[in-house]
This record gives C-alpha cells, sequence and structure tokens, in this order.
C-alpha cells in the first residue's frame, strides 16, 4: 500500500526545541532498533541554542541513488527514497558523502547505508512517521496540507532546494516564512570564512538582531 | 496517471529516458522498474542459461574423447627389485616427471606405489613406516601406509594409487588409479 496522497511530511526548524524526543522515537524503532536515523543538528552551537532536525527529504532525483555503485538505494513509486538494501550494499560511503542534506549514515559496524526512510512500515500503513508522532512543537508534521496551513497561517511549505547550478525538489517539505525571500547562500564560497558575528537572518527576526548588542 | 512501469526520477542531466545511456534503463532507481523484468529479458535469461548447459555437455563429451583417445599411460621401470629392501620406500616420477610418488616395498614380493601429493593441499607426504602412515607435515595429516586412505587430519581422499606390475626382477608402473573414497 502506497503512502497515502494527501499526507505529507513538514519539517518547520524553527519551531525546534531540541527535546531529542524524535531521535529517541526513532531508535526506538523495530527495523532499527537502537539507531537513530534522524539528525539532530546544532546550528550555531557557540552562539545559539537553536536546533534543526533533518529527516530525509526525499529528493525527486535522489542524489544518493545517482551516486550509488551498488544499486542498492531504491525509491518507491510513491516517492520514498529507501535505505539502502542490505544484500547489495557495498558500504562505500559515496551516498554519505553526496547527499547535500547529509542524510545517509555509514554503520561500520553492519557495512551498511542506514537512512530515514520516513518510516516507511507506518506511513504506508497511514499511520505517522514515529519522529513526527512524538514532536512536541510540530517542528516535524505530518499530515494534510489543510492541517498545516490551519496551524501555521504565517508559514508556506516549500520543497525546492538549490545547491550551486543543481535545483532539488523533494517530497518532504520546509516551512518558510511567507514574507521572506527565498535566499541563496553560496555556501562554498562562505566556507572559508568563520560562522561568528555573521548574523543570517530571515526579515521577520531582523528586528529582534538590531535591538541585541552588536558582537 | 503515470503507468507502474513509467520511470519517475529524472536524471540529473533532465533529459527523457530515451536520450539516456543504456545503463540507466539497466540500473533504474525507481523500485518497480527494478522489480519488472520483461518477457524478453526473462526469455533470454532462458535461453542463454540452457545453451549454456548444453554447451557443458558436450564439454564433456568432448574431455571424455579425448581422454579415451590419449590412452593408457606410458610403461615406466621404478626400480629393480633388490634395490628397495623390505620396509623400505623409493622415491620415483609417475607419469610426468613431476608427479613425484612412493614405491613400499611391503614385504618380499608385494610392492605398493602412492601418488606423494598430499590430497588437502598438495604438500609432499612423508613415508613414516615405523608409524604405519604417511604423515603430511604441512597440515598434520596422515594417510594407512597400506592403503593411503586418511586416517587424520585434514584430508578426506586417499592418495592416488599407482599400479604396479613385476616384470623379471624390476618394478613398473602401469597407470594412476584416482579415488574419491
Amino acid at each position: 500500500m502506497p503512502v497515502p496522497e494527501q499526507n505529507e511530511f513538514f519539517i518547520d526548524p524553527n519551531r525546534c526545541i531540541g527535546c531529542q524526543a524524535c531521535v529517541q522515537a526513532c531508535s526506538e524503532c523495530e527495523t532499527h532498533k537502537g539507531y537513530s536515523m534522524i539528525h539532530l543538528d546544532f546550528v550555531d552551537r557557540e552562539h545559539s541554542v537553536q536546533t534543526a532536525p533533518v529527516v530525509c527529504l526525499h529528493c525527486d532525483s535522489p542524489t544518493c541513488a545517482e551516486v550509488c555503485p551498488a544499486d542498492a538505494i531504491k525509491k518507491t513509486a510513491d516517492g520514498v527514497v529507501q535505505s539502502a538494501r542490505k544484500p547489495r550494499c557495498i558500504a562505500c560511503n559515496n551516498c554519505v558523502l553526496a547527499c547535500p542534506f547529509g542524510v545517509p549514515k555509514m554503520n561500520t559496524d553492519f557495512k551498511l547505508m542506514m537512512k530515514c526512510d520516513m518510516c516507511y512500515d507506518r506511513t504506508s500503513e497511514g499511520l505517522k512517521p514515529m519522529c513526527a508522532t512524538v514532536c512536541p512543537s510540530q517542528a516535524l508534521f505530518f499530515g494534510t496540507r489543510e492541517q498545516i496551513e490551519l496551524i501555521r497561517p504565517r508559514s508556506t511549505p516549500t520543497n525546492e532546494f538549490r545547491f550551486g547550478g543543481q535545483t532539488i525538489t523533494t517530497k518532504v517539505n520546509m516551512m518558510l516564512p511567507k514574507t521572506g525571500k527565498a535566499e541563496y547562500l553560496d555556501v562554498t564560497q562562505a566556507m572559508g570564512q568563520g560562522a561568528s558575528g555573521k548574523t543570517i537572518s530571515l526579515n521577520i527576526m531582523d528586528s529582534m538582531y538590531d535591538e541585541g548588542p552588536e558582537q | 496517471m503515470k503507468g507502474e512501469r513509467d520511470q519517475l526520477t529524472i536524471a540529473p542531466d533532465g533529459a527523457p529516458l530515451e536520450d539516456q545511456p543504456k545503463w540507466r534503463q539497466d540500473f533504474p532507481i525507481d523500485w518497480p522498474q527494478d522489480h519488472y523484468v520483461s518477457r524478453r529479458d526473462f526469455t533470454k535469461f532462458m535461453v542463454l542459461t540452457s545453451l549454456a548447459f548444453t554447451v557443458g555437455q558436450f564439454w564433456i563429451v568432448v574431455q571424455n574423447y579425448l581422454r579415451a583417445r590419449r590412452g593408457q599411460l606410458p610403461l615406466l621401470k621404478i626400480a629393480d627389485v633388490h634395490q628397495v629392501s623390505v620396509g623400505n620406500a623409493f622415491a620415483f616420477a609417475y607419469p610426468e616427471p613431476h608427479d613425484s610418488c612412493l614405491l613400499l616395498r611391503t614385504g618380499e614380493e608385494s610392492f605398493i606405489a602412492f601418488s606423494q601429493k598430499c590430497t588437502h593441499l598438495s604438500c609432499a607426504v612423508v613415508p613414516q613406516p615405523d608409524k604405519g602412515r604417511f604423515y603430511c607435515p604441512c597440515h598434520v595429516g596422515s594417510f594407512d601406509l597400506t592403503t593411503g586412505a586418511p586416517t587424520a587430519g585434514p584430508p578426506r581422499r586417499p592418495l592416488p594409487r599407482i599400479t604396479l606390475e613385476v616384470r623379471s626382477g624390476a618394478v613398473y608402473a602401469t597407470g594412476v588409479e584416482l579415488r574419491m573414497v
């Protein structure tokens, strides 16, 4: 049974409180017990407590699968990119390096890449993924577009990401403020610069930063 | 609505499937295409597999024919009877110069010969008549001195026996008897 089409995944990193509930819930899953497939990233740990949950965004043209030399990463007809097929995966790490979102995890103990598959065992049965079930602030939300519009009237979902010359569209949506405009950051150019002293903010937050002390 | 067998994933260059290299069709990213086996592919697999089996059968026939044509192994004089004393061993090579074998005189009139190659990993076995065995020092294997059957260690097959013939005071090798048990 495919994942119901009206059900979509929405990530709202703004609302993440870093409680690790999603990490714990993910590692509770029977298919990969003890190993969490979710990344709870600290955005800039030195200066902020802000965290951002990263689940697989399930690209329409998955780079991890494109670079897999062993033909181990497959996408189902409903657009969910699955974890590596165990008999095929050769633990070469290509997908780990290639994924622009840094999603695949290499488990060297099993010599197997494991990644978020949107809890396919649950979502294909009409249930929510583990992380979205437990998230107390709905930073991870699984439901219909009508529902997300109702609870986040000031945000709009987007599923388009630009990396260099490549534009990636995904199955999972990221929530952005309606008033904001799409920013393009040249990550490679900014790599040489340190993170400190740079505030990359969306314009709804500008007033807060203006009032704060200058570093 | 896209069909079950249509590719959903678009290649990074955005070109349609027809313009993509053949490997992209052979190794699709989409699960339904990966699982799908066309009737033509299945038939191709069946035909090629049965062809391989048929060729294999002919190969066996040809090998049998060639073996028959090679005929009997040559008769080779190993040693004169008086050269080997009772209970001693004599090394020789048969049928090729590198196939070392051992001739044993077990009694006044009884001779027996085995290949020296251990049936485990082809080390040279050492005769130990006092212990009644051929001993392989590589992995501590041993074979019975009178039958060549494995008695201890990793070897599972007996040593090949060299058939002998005693003619007018000399011992001749007449053939090699490969045995499985």
